[in-house]
């Protein structure tokens, strides 16, 4: 098992160097090359001339790119345009943000798509499979930032049941040791606090977590489906096995092993859904930032988010690969 | 096995060679497919979905009131007060004065052409790569199957704006990007198509005949290693109109606040949520009735290909 | 004797729903088990005799339901009874024994605990006491070291062992009926014989009924007392094994035995006789199955002696064609590991042998013995690691290092038949693109003539012309082998290499394809290398035989020295786990 992780770490290296060249020679293809890059778009001509000069633009291409990776390995990822802040600081400012909602929007997806794709499964081809086929199929064509305005529309303009925007009401004094807002309300007991950042994560939660929940969903009926008619089942059964251990002990065992793979995939959608619904809700995490980014076309905020963001992408699906093998005995350790 | 299991549930004929026979043609694997779409209803209502949308958006000229662009209720417009649907504008007017249901069927074009443009380019980019991975092998798939685990390491809407942002803020730079996005994915999905195929006795048996690796691959291997990416060229249709409307959304769509287009009339719906919340149904629905169209089907079309069933 | 059955089936009758509407796939079937006895029924794919099995401990597919008749154990009606009900007799009263151990155990847990599971789900100890009991069992079921064992997957288990896990399983609770559905026909010969005596001893001291169903004839008259044949979904004959075996009444199951290669003992003699004498034994056997068979059969005396003239002009009947020489082939594997270092693995290691012209030369084996490996390399399609393989005198090669026009040289004259006539033909070519394909590679003829050619090509492997238009997914196994075997034909080699040729088709249409291909022989003076697992199947074709053991021949000769006079155990081994070897046989030996 360590010796998994160890080898897709090191399999990771060669992953964020061909990234690092691209992201590299995505800056030199801008309109405008590098100094646009870090003076945003409206920079005059000696300005640029001056940037050239100070950072070494003007220099050979191999120079400067073993020099970027040099300050990439040292963490700077470079300053803002827009806020003139460092990169990094911007990120991890934002990123439990971020967090708090893809976990809550995860969590909500799979505890509502796992039953429900069993229960499916288990009614093939009757109004509950029917129902959940439509509903997964909505899920995935329905564009999320679409539901993210309907849900504001209907459950914060005309019933004001949650708040339409932000994650936590500006008139709540709270403190944030962790800066996932939910936690730090029960780490420092102050539960309104806690309670304020839950009721506005509901409704991004709830938009976000539709594409995962249609999809787990929908792996999770074709997989128990799939998995009903295995030979094991079937012997399962003629050995006398009670109904609700041949449902616990090997069919929802085997058929939630592919879905768990669909799970760890979900998470380049949630960051990509992350982009539109933090901007519908106003919700101050990288997601949003990101689309301000590219609004006013902060490039060092852009190049710098998409390396961090490819980091934690793979390091998730690492995880994601390790908790398999630790529930799947076929994977080698 | 299951194999055996199949053959005990299928009639008990007498024996092989007993099928009925007569100058018939044959059932290939499309003819089958086709007789079992026609067959779905969810194949259907998938088409027809599609083909009114695809007519709408060929006939837009002849079915839109009003011009591309045109604000035809600029006066009548107040910034409390956009009016609703009337017998001059039976959808109503828009925050510029355009009438809604014009803006929508010229829509349809915009959307409609970014969307297959993009996955066509998607399509053809993929597929080249992925038969020369999947085809050549050796360091070609190595270099090949590296560059494409680089794109997917990035998630795919970040991807696309900063292709976009490269491209320039144009139609053609969100066609180009969505288009880039798919790339990979086709790709990585024809290449393990094809090495699935290559390892089947008829490969070997098309080897044994004294044919080029190259001949096996174009007439053996890759007729039947399509299926799915065309299935998936299916599905990634709706893909692509979603994403189309994210990068307006996100402003990289260009074109000017009145450009006829649905995911940037939803993203221009935003300001007015409170007042004229229908100018956001009408596009979001359009988007998502589109590519629910193309979703449909897709997933028939994976069935009725579904290898399992070959069989029969 | 005139106790009341411990299983009696009644009239059953069994339907299932389909796109196309209702089939009934078995229907009046009526038999009885007593206690204690085992019952074989027989029969080919499509024959209802799962579908039978499955009706009786209720585990019939989703689309399907006893339509008709009584199950009655012990004289209460299992069709009748609620689906709660029946599932509690499952496991207790009847045992499963499946067919493929592969399949049957749940991969993600342990097999101890699957052993657990089924004795406390069947009340047979109380949860957390089981241990103890499962190693009891496991080791009954002849596994070795069964206290480690039962803390390991399925997956570290081989296919023996996990028949055992299944075995002991299905006669944890101690059942009075057991259920073996080909229990033992995915594995190996050898393994074969040794987990059938094992259950046999152990259904026999524990008094359980076995119903075994089985597609093998001999295997069954060994095992059984009696024996039940069924044909489409019916009853045609059942009785006691001997009886049933040395006087056979009904047409079919004389055809069964007359096919059945566990049972035959002799080579099919078309080549060797007079012509005329191997036509009418042909066409005795295949006219039971008139309609598939054209006039191929019925070839002209002419024909056989041109080719017997023709191979002799090449250099002689018996003189070497294929020459191989001290053949080794060594793999390497993907060691596991954080460097994975690859491993080497010799799959085949000195071989050496000879393909005389005109004759059958027979690899067997057991699965992992590298017989399939020597014939991709001979075939061209693997490079020897070590050693040569000459193909009349030319060096056959392989990958980068061949001149273009010497490889398509070589393939003319050598081409394949493989086992599986599902994957060896491409789904998408129609059967007359399939055939011509060959010929338009190579630039035979013109359109016409071709056409000519794959038409006399349906003839020759007595297929109907009006399939030439359909595509294989619309054929059956036999006849697609058929197709398979034209397209190799159409080019006029020399040498087929039969790559488990006929391992995966139904006994019936099997000897009809081992006809098929030795009159071809006899007609075209054809050589041929055939690779297969099965001594039965090779005891009719072959004329010599190597027999291969981990990558090594072990022993060589010809057919009848290697098969009456084995020189090592193995081999020995593996003749004496032929199933139904020793039975005394009356009808089955005229009909061959």
């Amino acid at each position: 098992m360590v010796r998994l992780i160890l080898r897709r770490l090191a399999l990771l290296v060669p992953t964020l160097l061909g990234l690092s060249v691209l992201l590299f020679a995505w800056v030199r293809a801008l309109p405008g090359g590098p100094a646009t890059a870090l003076l945003g778009e409206r920079a005059t001509p000696e300005a640029v001339e001056r940037i050239n000069a100070l950072y070494g633009f003007d220099r050979p291409i191999v120079e400067q790119y073993v020099r970027y990776l040099g300050q990439l390995v040292t963490g700077n990822f470079g300053v803002s345009t827009r806020t003139g802040r460092p990169v990094l600081e911007e990120f991890a400012s934002r990123f439990p943000a971020t967090v708090e909602l893809t976990v809550l929007a995860l969590l909500l997806a799979v505890a509502v798509a796992i039953p429900l794709g069993y229960l499916a499964a288990r009614h093939q081809g009757r109004t509950l499979d029917h129902l959940t086929v439509v509903a997964s199929l909505l899920g995935v064509t329905v564009p999320v930032f679409f539901l993210a305005f309907l849900l504001k529309y209907a459950f914060a303009v005309e019933l004001g049941w949650f708040p339409s925007s932000g994650r936590q009401d500006p008139a709540m004094i709270a403190t944030h040791p962790t800066g996932l807002y939910v936690l730090d309300g029960l780490l420092t007991r102050e539960w309104d606090a806690s309670w304020d950042a839950l009721v506005h994560l509901v409704l991004p939660a709830l938009a976000l977590g539709s594409i995962p929940l249609a999809v787990i969903a929908r792996i999770t009926r074709a997989s128990v489906i799939d998995v009903q008619s295995a030979d094991y089942v079937r012997t399962a059964r003629a050995k006398g096995l009670l109904p609700r251990h041949v449902r616990d002990r090997v069919v929802l065992r085997n058929a939630l092993l592919p879905v768990s793979t669909t799970i760890g995939l979900q998470v380049g959608l949630l960051l990509s859904g992350a982009v539109l619904t933090e901007t519908v809700f106003a919700f101050p995490g990288i997601g949003s930032f990101l689309a301000e980014a590219v609004f006013n076309l902060d490039y060092a905020v852009l190049q710098g988010f998409i390396l961090i963001i490819a980091v934690v992408y793979a390091l998730v699906n690492l995880l994601v690969d390790v908790s398999y093998g630790l529930i799947d005995p076929r994977i080698a350790r | 096995m299951s194999a055996a299991e199949v053959h005990e549930v299928l009639p008990a004929g007498p024996g092989p060679g007993s099928r009925p026979s007569g100058d018939v043609a044959g059932q290939s694997l499309w003819r089958v497919a086709w007789r079992r779409l026609r067959r779905n209803p969810g194949a259907i209502a998938g088409a027809a979905i599609v083909a009114v949308f695809v007519l709408v958006a060929v006939l837009a000229p002849l079915l839109a009131p009003y011009d591309a662009g045109a604000l035809p209720g600029r006066a009548e417009v107040r910034p409390t007060l956009i009016p609703g649907p009337s017998d001059a504008y039976p959808l109503g007017l828009d925050r510029y004065g355009a009438d809604l249901l014009s803006q929508l069927i010229w829509g349809a074009r915009a959307s409609l052409l970014i969307g297959v443009l993009s996955t066509v380019l998607g399509l053809l980019g993929g597929m080249l790569l992925g038969v020369l991975a999947g085809g050549v092998g050796g360091w070609v798939d190595s270099v090949i199957m590296r560059l494409v685990d680089l794109m997917l390491s990035v998630p795919s809407l970040l991807l696309a704006v900063s292709i976009a942002a490269v491209a320039g803020q144009t139609p053609t730079s969100v066609v180009v990007a969505i288009g880039v996005v798919q790339v990979p994915i086709f790709a990585r999905l024809l290449r393990g198509s094809m090495l699935a195929q290559r390892g089947q006795d008829y490969v070997l048996a098309a080897s044994s005949l004294g044919l080029s690796r190259r001949t096996v691959t174009m007439t053996h291997v890759l007729p039947n290693s399509v299926s799915p990416v065309i299935v998936q060229g299916t599905l990634m249709l709706a893909t692509a109109v979603i994403e189309a409307a994210a990068l307006s959304f996100l402003g990289l769509g260009g074109g000017s606040p009145t450009t006829a287009e649905w995911g940037r009339m939803l993203t221009a719906a935003q300001a007015e949520l409170e007042i004229a919340p229908r100018l956001a149904l009408w596009p979001g629905a359009c988007i998502a009735v589109t590519a629910l169209g193309f979703t449909l089907f897709g997933e028939a079309l994976r069935e009725a290909l579904d290898p399992r069933q070959r069989r029969r | 004797m005139s106790e009341a059955p411990l299983l009696s089936i009644r009239d059953l009758e069994v339907s299932f729903r389909t796109d196309a509407g209702t089939t009934t796939a078995v229907r009046g079937v009526s038999f009885d088990v007593r206690a204690g006895e085992t019952v074989a029924v027989v029969g080919e794919s499509g024959s209802g005799k799962s579908t039978t099995a499955a009706a009786v401990i209720g585990l019939l597919a989703g689309n399907g339901r006893v339509t008709g008749g009584q199950i009655l154990l012990d004289g209460v009606d299992l069709a009748a009874l609620p689906p709660t009900e029946l599932a509690r007799l499952r496991g207790s009263r009847i045992g499963m024994v499946p067919q493929d151990p592969m399949s049957n155990l749940n991969p993600v847990r342990l097999v101890g605990r699957q052993v657990d599971e089924t004795l406390v789900d069947n009340e047979v100890v109380p949860a957390g006491r089981a241990r103890a009991r499962t190693v009891e069992l496991l080791e009954e079921a002849g596994l070795p070291d069964a206290g480690r064992r039962a803390r390991q997957y399925p997956h570290e288990f081989s296919g023996g062992m996990r028949q055992r896990a299944l075995i002991a399983m299905g006669l944890a609770a101690r059942p009075a009926l057991l259920i073996a559905d080909e229990p033992t026909s995915a594995l190996d010969v050898t393994v074969q014989r040794t987990i059938l005596d094992n259950l046999t001893e152990l259904t026999r001291s524990l008094g359980v009924a076995v119903l075994l169903i089985t597609h093998d004839l001999g295997l069954a008259a060994e095992r059984a007392q009696r024996v039940v044949v069924m044909y489409g979904g019916e009853v045609v004959e059942q009785g006691p094994s001997e009886a049933l075996l040395r006087a056979p009444q009904h047409p079919y199951t004389r055809r069964l035995l007359a096919a059945a290669p566990s049972l035959a003992s002799r080579r099919i003699e078309l080549a060797k006789q007079g012509v005329l004498g191997a036509d009418a034994v042909a066409a005795d056997l295949l006219a039971t199955t008139a309609g598939e068979h054209g006039h191929g059969a019925a070839a002209p005396a002419g024909a056989a002696a041109g080719a017997r003239a023709d191979v002799a002009a090449r250099g002689g009947v018996g003189t070497p064609l294929v020459e191989v020489e001290h053949v080794s082939k060594v793999f390497s594997l993907r060691g596991k590991g954080l460097l994975a270092r690859s491993q080497p693995f010799t799959a085949v290691d000195d071989v050496s042998f000879v393909v005389p012209r005109g004759r059958t030369v027979a690899v067997v084996g057991e699965s992992g013995s590298g017989k399939s490996t020597v014939a991709r390399m001979i075939l061209g399609l693997l490079t020897p690691s070590s050693g040569r393989i000459r193909f009349d005198g030319e060096e056959v090669a392989s990958g980068d290092r061949v001149d273009r026009a010497a490889q398509v040289r070589f393939r003319r004259r050598v081409q394949p038949i493989f086992q599986d006539p599902y994957a060896s033909l491409d789904p998408l070519y129609t059967i007359y693109r399939t055939i011509e394909e060959p010929l338009r590679v190579h630039r035979v003829g013109d359109a016409a003539a071709r056409r000519d050619r794959v038409h006399a090509l349906m003839d020759d492997v007595a297929l109907p012309h009006d399939l030439l238009r359909r595509y294989p997914g619309e054929l059956s196994g036999g006849q697609r082998q058929r197709v398979a075997i034209a397209r190799a034909l159409a080019l006029e080699p020399e040498l087929v290499v039969c790559d488990e040729a006929v391992s995966a088709l139904d006994v019936v249409v099997q000897s009809q394809v081992l006809h098929l291909l030795a009159d071809l022989q006899a007609r075209l003076g054809l050589s041929y290398l055939f690779i297969s697992h099965d001594l039965a199947v090779v005891r009719q074709v072959a004329d010599e035989v190597c027999v291969m053991q981990g990558g090594r021949v072990v022993e060589r000769g010809s057919v009848d020295d290697v098969f009456e006079r084995p020189a090592t155990d193995y081999t020995r081994s593996l003749l004496a786990a032929i199933p139904g070897r020793g039975l005394q046989l009356g009808a089955g030996g005229d009909a061959a």
